[in-house]
């Protein structure tokens, strides 16, 4: 049972990601309405960015930016929490507002054509064309 | 429909949950992601481009073909906003205007007054505020929004920053002077030609910078060659070039965030935003 404790309490930023992932996922399948389909996606998105964040956390460490004159003289890998996630999030959360507006763009087109950003009633005019 | 996704998210989140037991514990220095290349990364960095932020050294140097496509990708997405929404009718013949001295509103069909004029200022249709402190508050704020944006910039290699973040920043600034006066003053100081033409020029500068380290006898986006142009040893070429990359990819995000945002928010007309 104290392991179990452990364990949820060790790896509970894993179990807050894979919620708010579900959140996202739920959002963008469940949901009617086209808007509320890309906020999932869009909450889906974060839930991973918060993830390869945390991954990246070491404990004691600080900001994997080297101290003045640290790196003359050997730099220590556990001082400095690891530079690969947050490289690798910094251009996704970038690109994720791209997406975000070309997805906007493609719901505006939608709307444009049918007058609703309901999925049942697009779906209603398409069958009975 | 609801019930299936249910199901559906359930498992999925259970089988996500259930391979949890494998992963590291949070904040474990040995785990693998910290262990392999980012302990390179750390140690390594500063001895081969003396950049302090080892962020921004392996965003714009060891990941550097990662970083150019995702500004291509960031290009794309502005060029499909454009081509998705652009329409170059207006939103039909009528125009608001307000007379400045008494504010009153008036409504023509079909007559041209001026854009600019002393006596009359064009309103929007939907929503007209007449908020000369918000307006004014937001002009004075602009500049040193940019200003913050260019140290943000050019200071990612010593603090958190860099392309991203201040094309970001500059391009907030623009989009602050049109969410607080009107759409047709934001385009009046920056033209919907001038952002395209920024948005195609970072990336050209950036696999620019690259193609030039070709021609300088190196492999693509290896900045060690821009030493033989910049008198400088490979070491501090290596930063020089990744200040470049950087001030490119901040054009590019810049310009794609204001197109992004002036064509959702006009439908694709700009003439009238939010």
């Amino acid at each position: 049972m104290s392991d179990l404790v452990v364990t949820l309490l060790g790896k509970y930023n894993y179990w807050l990601c894979v919620i708010l992932m579900m959140i996202g996922l739920y959002a963008m399948i469940a949901k009617n309405n086209l808007i509320k389909k890309l906020v999932g996606m869009n909450i889906f998105q974060t839930s991973i960015i918060l993830f390869y964040v945390s991954i990246g956390c070491k404990k004691g460490a600080t900001i994997s930016i080297l101290e003045h004159g640290a790196g003359h003289h050997g730099v220590d890998p556990t001082h400095y929490i690891n530079p690969l996630p947050h490289v690798l999030m910094l251009t996704a959360i970038v690109v994720s507002v791209s997406t975000f507006g070309v997805a906007l763009a493609l719901a505006i087109k939608v709307y444009r054509k049918h007058k609703t950003l309901e999925e049942d009633e697009i779906l209603m005019q398409l069958r009975s064309e | 429909m609801k019930a299936i996704g249910l199901i559906i998210v359930v498992l999925a989140g259970a089988l996500l949950l259930y391979s949890t037991q494998d992963f590291p514990f949070w904040g474990d220095p040995a785990s693998p992601a910290g262990t392999h290349t980012a302990t390179y990364y750390l140690t390594k960095a500063f001895e081969e481009t003396s950049v302090p932020n080892v962020v921004t050294a392996v965003l714009a140097d060891y990941r550097g073909f990662d970083t150019m496509f995702e500004t291509g990708v960031i290009f794309c997405a502005g060029l499909g906003c454009f081509v998705l929404l652009r329409l170059s009718r207006s939103r039909d013949e009528d125009s608001y205007y307000r007379h400045v001295a008494t504010g009153i509103t008036l409504h023509i069909k079909s007559a041209k007054i001026p854009d600019v004029s002393s006596e009359f200022e064009r309103i929007d249709t939907l929503w007209t505020p007449y908020d000369l402190i918000v307006k004014t508050v937001c002009r004075l704020l602009a500049p040193f929004v940019q200003l913050f944006g260019l140290y943000v910039i050019a200071h990612g290699h010593h603090s958190p920053g860099g392309g991203f973040q201040g094309g970001v920043i500059l391009g907030a600034s623009v989009i602050l002077i049109a969410i607080s006066h009107n759409m047709r003053t934001a385009i009046g100081r920056i033209s919907e030609k001038t952002i395209h033409i920024l948005m195609a020029v970072g990336v050209l500068l950036y696999s620019g910078i690259g193609a030039l380290c070709i021609l300088l006898g190196g492999n693509f986006l290896d900045y060690a060659s821009l030493s033989r142009i910049l008198f400088t040893n490979e070491i501090e070429a290596r930063s020089l070039g990744i200040l470049g990359v950087e001030v490119g990819v901040g054009i590019t995000v810049m310009a794609v965030m204001i197109t992004i945002y002036n064509n959702l928010s006009s439908d694709g007309r700009l003439d009238e935003g939010l």
